[in-house]
């Protein structure tokens, strides 16, 4: 008998012996993407049990979308109309990154339980608790972005790249925002409590997303603020998703933004799961 | 090829500079029930986690059927199951969907997977509850639930963590049946548990644990006789009658009742309590009439003050006579 084949008899059959079995010394990467499956359905059916967790990502981008389009149209861009192209990308960007912050308190709160007990005593791939969670909150993004792109929609919006760039606009968004959450399972799993980690995002997050060209044009900030607005990674993402959507054209800025996301999961994603399995 | 399920050598967990666990021997034959007994605090938990690979040992080594646990953790994960002492299932889940997800982990794909989730609820009669959520359950129903969840991959050896504290005693009786049923199933299984009847009840061997350390191994005969037996309390209706039951004690039982001060009650020790039905009824025969009696077992507290020298409540103090080892 192999393995895990054992699990397959039924209960009350005689259990075979430890000495008896063949066991592996590692995971496969198929076990590696079925057990991150299994537990991606797992915080599936937690979004679904829980609906008021959903609020931020419902809220939000209602709120948030009228206020700023509203407010700063006019002082802006000249007139509402004018500035929906220029706010629509970066309040996407905004809103969905702010919600992949909530991927690391939830996940804290999670790891908290009992449960993670079970997780850890079983022979499954180690990313997959981290990675299944990650791969759930995917279903907030989709939400976020379908809210803030509808907002816009009905406020007049009419992006020039067509359903195609806007799709795909909506794809980078939802891919970047998951890149991210790497960095805020990293906060989770090694910070004390929820509260804190809520705490670290909200200080990352807010420079990064309003130091960019979100919300103004560049060129109207103080030299030294260019600087460092042109370099940060938000800029490159709300300027590839203007242009996806807008225009329909894969700029550099895609690249830029991907590459970037890239190497995010490639740093954070190692650093997350290591200080998971240390966590006692 | 090894007959051991679990070898431990001197295990240590330092947490701050609370010596956790503080050199840990532990020998768990294959096909056995192994108590490990002791109070709050003790250590249990913690030498648990390190067995399971859930915490790493300090110091000391450890293996399961062979396994280093530190060296080969993912072979060890699939030799065991663990029972946590607190409920390591997830609260939104239902109990079906719990299964199902644990089955999903341990390998079992789609009408597998839904076979054995089923075939588990019924035995752990959970079919009823299956589908509402968890808040719901009683503490019996949880534990079951956990239980069943550490059995899906019918591991060879499981860890049971205090598995009935807070129970109701009829749970608790349906529990030890339960652990029976899987110990007749070739199971291994370590037990962990602050009652002293309870480890009597199912361990064949039983590792008192004091403060991190074992302080008393042994079966649960060879214990109990190192703390004493039970004792039957007999209080008598006259007081002049005291002779008559000194002699019928020590010619049913052949030992020596002791006497307390007001001279009405009797102190017995019973090596075998099916004797005192010949004791009552031998008293009755001398007419010796009684005001009540009681059976007192030796309780965990009295193992702990004969083993250690201190009550159990001593464990929650600041520990001034600690000696680093
Ligand atoms: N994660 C932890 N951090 C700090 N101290 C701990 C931790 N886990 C247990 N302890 C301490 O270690 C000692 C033994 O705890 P534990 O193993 O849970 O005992 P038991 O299970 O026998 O009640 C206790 O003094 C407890 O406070
Ligand atoms: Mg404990």
């Amino acid at each position: 008998m192999t393995t895990l084949t054992t699990a397959r008899t039924t209960p009350g059959e005689r259990i075979v012996p430890g000495a008896e079995r063949t066991l592996r010394n590692r995971v496969t990467l198929g076990q590696a993407v079925s057990d991150t499956l299994a537990m991606a359905r797992r915080g599936l059916i937690k979004i679904r049990r829980t609906p008021e967790q959903l609020i931020d990502v419902t809220v939000q981008p209602i709120i948030f979308t009228l206020m700023f389009t509203y407010i700063f149209g006019g002082a802006i861009s000249g007139s509402v109309a004018a500035y929906l192209p220029v706010i629509i990308p970066g309040i996407l960007v905004q809103t969905v990154i702010t919600t992949s912050a909530v991927t690391g308190t939830q996940l804290r709160e999670d790891m908290d339980k009992g449960v993670f007990d079970r997780f850890r005593s079983l022979p499954i791939a180690r990313i997959a608790p981290l990675a299944g969670a990650l791969v759930a909150d995917t279903v907030r993004y989709l939400i976020a972005t379908t809210l803030t792109i509808g907002m816009g929609l009905l406020m007049g919006w009419r992006p020039g790249g067509g359903v195609g760039g806007v799709l795909l606009a909506a794809l980078l968004v939802v891919v970047c925002a998951w890149s991210l959450s790497w960095i805020f399972a990293f906060l989770g799993v090694i910070a004390r409590n929820a509260g804190s980690v809520q705490g670290i995002s909200f200080l990352v997050l807010f420079p990064l997303t309003f130091l960019s060209n979100a919300f103004v044009p560049v060129d109207t900030m103080p030299g030294w603020l260019q600087g460092f607005v042109d370099t940060n990674p938000v800029s490159h993402l709300v300027t590839a998703v203007r242009d996806l959507a807008g225009t329909g054209t894969v700029s550099g800025q895609v690249g830029v933004a991907l590459l970037s996301c890239g190497a995010v999961v490639a740093v954070f994603a190692p650093l997350a799961v290591r200080s998971y399995m240390k966590k006692a | 090829m090894t007959t051991t399920a679990i070898e431990a050598e001197g295990l240590v967990k330092i947490f701050g500079d609370n010596r956790a666990v503080d050199g840990v021997d532990l020998e768990v034959a294959t096909g056995s029930v192994y108590g490990v007994l002791g109070p709050n605090g003790a250590g249990k938990t913690t030498t648990i986690r390190m067995l399971a690979t859930l915490l790493r040992p300090d110091a000391g080594r450890a293996s399961v059927f062979g396994h280093d646990v530190a060296r080969e953790p993912f072979v060890v994960r699939q030799l065991i199951g663990v029972t946590g002492q607190y409920a390591s299932v997830d609260e939104t889940l239902s109990a079906t969907e719990n299964l199902m997800l644990f089955c999903r982990l341990n390998g079992l794909k789609g009408a597998a997977a839904s076979r054995r989730t089923r075939d588990l609820l019924e035995e752990f009669h959970l079919v009823d509850a299956a589908a509402r959520p968890l808040r719901n359950f009683s503490g019996g129903m949880r534990r079951r639930l956990d239980l069943a969840a550490s059995l899906i991959a019918q591991p060879p050896l499981l860890f049971l963590d205090e598995p009935t504290t807070g129970l109701d005693p009829r749970t608790r009786a349906q529990m030890w049946e339960t652990i029976r049923r899987l110990v007749a199933t070739g199971s291994t299984v370590l037990l962990t548990t602050q009652y002293l009847d309870e480890a009597d009840q199912l361990a064949d061997r039983i590792a008192v644990i004091d403060r991190g350390r074992v302080v008393a191994e042994g079966t649960a005969d060879e214990l109990k006789s190192s703390v004493g037996q039970q004792s039957l309390q007999l209080t008598l209706a006259h007081a002049a009658q005291l002779p008559s039951a000194l002699d019928a004690v020590l010619d049913v039982l052949g030992v020596a009742a002791t006497p307390s001060p007001e001279a009405r009650r009797l102190t017995v020790p019973v090596a075998d309590p099916a004797r005192v039905t010949d004791l009552l009824v031998r008293l009755r025969g001398a007419g010796v009439d009684l005001d009540g009696l009681s059976m007192d077992k030796p309780t965990l507290d009295e193992v702990f003050l004969t083993l250690t020298g201190h009550a159990t409540t001593d464990a929650a103090s600041p520990e001034l006579e600690e000696i680093p080892a």
